[in-house]
């Protein structure tokens, strides 16, 4: 789609005109994205009336810039609402109706509506596309049953975005639809999933008879895998970065950790040995960063490689290492969880420089190299997508859904 | 740091690779390292004369190109990659290295050229039976005789010692280390080569009783400009080792492709497509580590020694792992003395061990940053 032309002047003028009536410091959140909203400066690239200008994507940046020049609160799309901006809004305005677009797209970005997303379940995790959720016509209605897992948000959201299975028959990609779930509608259960640090980031939602008027299915009737799949936020090069300043991130922590908090008592032999391994693990991390860095230089000089793809693997496999290093640093107080594991909502950060924020990462990172896909598939995508390798024969890629063995 | 490769340096790429194909394919390569030479003089004249590669560093007052860390990092490359077997490390490189840090004008004015000629293979002597790659380390001694000095001693590891024209010997006077300038041929000089592991890269001891040479630096203690020379030095080795590593992760992958087992390509089984996607993250850091060491080196950066030794300890430990996973890869085959794997194998250990080994250069990264 071609974008509109405006010059970066002018779209800074627009942005001081939206403060000039409303400024984020004086009024509220909802009702500041709400003007920012109807002047076409919440998202640049949507078409006019609908929170944009058409613009090219990249200058929404310009605007974040103005509105942070000139103001003390900005706020970030990432704590408004990650899902619903990041995924929400353009598969409404990709696939659905002018009413949708008219009455969902604005309270997902003033953020008045939280959005999940219901797709992994307890029986599809990297095999998402093998999910077992059904969903039956019933006259206007779909009624579904089944269970979704991993779900962010799903205990404040207003809606979710559903993919389930219509049909049994066919393939297993053939056979899902995408439907907008009210998240307050009769027989949606949504329960706290509590993980391996005694909190819940995440939970499980549970559908007994719910049902969903057609309409808000999105696309058509056995499209829900390619609707869910167009509109996926870029997770895996999103979760990939190891940006930020040489010697930051976890390897700065930990070796705050060794200055700081070392056991005493360790014999110089057993010391060089941690000196060793935490010196590894500084020039990996190192590596992560400036592999980024060249990833970044090559694609802007229109010269992609391979070093793009490695960052998200290589990242969560070092993290984990690096917490776990933390972990022999610290000794036998690593016996020792002050947090403790009160099952709750995650509530505080912990200090950064706090051997309660290193214990407790030791147990978060592990999820590094499952969510967001897992080191296996990222491993999978390198052999596949970049060295060219043959995939896997696929046993389940012809026969109907119901006929594939799961469990 | 912005990794700012031209189009220039991507021309000079395929230029090198161009060459070394046609002149360093694997049956040069294997003719070459059964002699004890080690090496092709048509070849290396052909390297200077059309390629002006053993220029590639020589500033351009001495007859060589003037360029930097950065495009000799490229050349050192592709010549990993074709595991070619030349004097260029020892020659284009070290001593040109030592020549341009701690050379006196004499010296640079009468070596540098032939060097950028292909007229003359030189090498530089540090390391001493001790294996260390430092000047703290130098026992031999220099006693100056007249104009002339004398230098007793044992010189271990010395690159392409056994054939150098020029030998640059590093040696303790009562002033520090000084850098002497020995000839190949010279008397009270014994040169034995050494029977190596990895047959493309030859090493040689020298003996040293009362040989006669003369002084190459300026007087005085070069022991800062010496270190500084090594550490040029082991940035184009490190890219030398990035050039292997992706050398060894083509052949694996294409082999993954063809290679028929169970009624299927073993690249499809994850147990092979997985060590080839860990051996590829491998490659793509350590191409970070070194291109990294080569624009600070080439900028003349502070942390140069620091980027310089997270280099060679990656790289290293890099080149190797994904060298011993290449013959796994290839089974059976891969053992074999046909198959070149096991030549990219020793070539990754030696140069491992070469200027230093990961753990050292580990020390030296932990030192600097105080951990």
């Amino acid at each position: 789609m071609a974008h509109v032309e405006m010059t970066e002047e002018e779209l800074r003028q627009r942005v001081r005109a939206l403060l000039e009536e409303a400024h984020p410091d004086k009024v509220d959140q909802f009702t500041f994205r709400g003007k920012q909203f109807d002047h076409g400066l919440a998202m640049v690239h949507f078409p006019e009336g609908l929170g944009g200008l058409g613009l090219n994507p990249k200058m929404q940046a310009i605007v974040n810039d103005e509105i942070r020049k000139h103001a003390k609160t900005f706020y970030e799309d990432l704590n408004v609402n990650p899902i619903g901006i990041g995924m929400g809004a353009p598969v409404v305005l990709t696939h659905g109706t002018e009413e949708m677009k008219n009455t969902l797209i604005k309270r997902i970005f003033t953020g008045e509506d939280i959005w999940c997303q219901l797709f992994s379940e307890p029986g599809a995790g990297s095999d998402v596309a093998g999910l077992s959720s059904r969903a039956v016509r019933d006259g206007d209605d779909w009624v579904v049953n089944g269970q979704k897992v991993w779900t962010t948000l799903a205990h404040i959201s207003k809606w979710g975005m559903l993919v389930s299975r219509t049909n049994p028959d066919v393939p297993k990609h053939k056979g899902m639809s995408y439907f907008l779930l009210d998240m307050e509608a009769p027989g949606v259960d949504v329960q706290p999933l509590y993980q391996i640090t005694g909190e819940a980031e995440f939970n499980e939602v549970f559908l007994n008879d719910v049902r969903i008027p057609n309409e808000r299915m999105l696309g058509e009737e056995g499209d829900g895998w390619k609707v869910a799949i167009t509109t996926l936020m870029n997770e895996r090069s999103a979760l990939g970065g190891g940006s930020g300043r040489k010697g930051g991130g976890p390897v700065g922590i930990l070796m705050n950790l060794w200055k700081n908090h070392q056991a005493a008592g360790r014999s110089a032999a057993a010391k060089a040995v941690l000196r060793d391994e935490i010196t590894q693990l500084y020039i990996k991390s190192e590596l992560l960063r400036l592999t980024s860095q060249r990833a970044r230089a090559a694609a802007k000089q229109g010269n992609p490689g391979p070093e793009g793809s490695v960052g998200k693997l290589a990242q969560s496999e070092l993290y984990k290492k690096v917490w776990e290093c933390g972990q022999e640093v610290i000794g036998a107080d690593s016996l020792v969880f002050e947090a403790g594991y009160e099952l709750r909502r995650p509530a505080m950060e912990e200090k950064q420089d706090s051997l309660a924020y290193a214990k407790y990462q030791f147990l978060r990172s592990r999820a590094n190299s499952i969510e967001g896909g897992t080191s296996e598939i990222m491993r999978n995508i390198l052999g596949e997508r970049v060295l060219g390798l043959p995939g896997e024969p696929r046993v389940d890629k012809d026969i109907a859904w119901k006929d594939v063995p799961r469990g | 740091m912005d990794f700012a490769f031209t189009e220039e340096h991507e021309e000079l790429r395929q230029t090198v690779r161009r060459f070394l194909a046609d002149k360093s394919d694997e049956a040069a390569v294997r003719a070459l390292m059964t002699t004890d030479r080690g090496y092709s003089d048509e070849v290396w004249t052909q390297m200077a004369e059309q390629m002006a590669l053993q220029g590639m560093i020589v500033p351009e007052q001495y007859g060589g190109n003037g360029f930097g860390q950065v495009e000799v990092a490229i050349v050192m490359e592709e010549m990993g990659r074709s595991l070619l077997c030349a004097p260029y490390l020892s020659t284009a490189v070290f001593a040109v290295n030592a020549l341009v840090e701690a050379g006196s004008e004499d010296a640079r004015a009468d070596i540098l050229p032939k060097i950028a000629a292909g007229q003359s293979v030189a090498t530089v002597a540090i390391t001493e039976a001790n294996g260390v790659w430092d000047v703290d380390a130098i026992e031999t001694k220099a006693e100056q005789d007249g104009d002339a000095w004398r230098l007793t001693g044992t010189k271990a590891f010395v690159l392409d010692g056994h054939v150098a024209d020029v030998i640059l010997v590093a040696a303790r006077t009562s002033d520090g280390v000084g850098l002497f300038r020995v000839e190949g041929g010279a008397d009270n000089l014994t040169r034995t080569l050494s029977p190596t592991l990895d047959l493309t890269r030859k090493l040689a001891t020298l003996e040293l009783k009362g040989t006669h040479a003369t002084r190459a630096d300026g007087g005085g203690d070069q022991s800062a400009a010496l270190r500084k020379a090594v550490d040029l030095t082991v940035v184009a080795i490190t890219a030398e080792q990035v050039g292997g590593a992706q050398m060894c992760l083509d052949m694996s992958t294409d082999f993954a492709k063809t290679r028929l087992q169970f009624g299927r390509p073993i690249g499809s089984f994850q147990a092979i497509k997985h060590r080839c996607a860990d051996m590829l993250v491998e490659v793509e850091f350590a191409r970070s580590a070194a291109y990294h060491a080569a624009f600070r080196a080439a900028e003349d950066d502070p942390e140069t020694a620091l980027a310089v030794s997270m280099a060679k300890s990656y790289c290293s430990e890099a080149y190797f792992h994904v060298a011993a996973e290449t013959i796994q890869v290839h089974g059976g085959m891969g053992f074999t003395w046909e198959h070149p794997a096991h030549l990219y194998f020793k070539r990754a250990k030696s140069t491992s061990a070469l200027f230093g080994d990961p753990v050292e250069h580990r020390e030296r990264v932990a030192d600097q940053l105080a951990i």
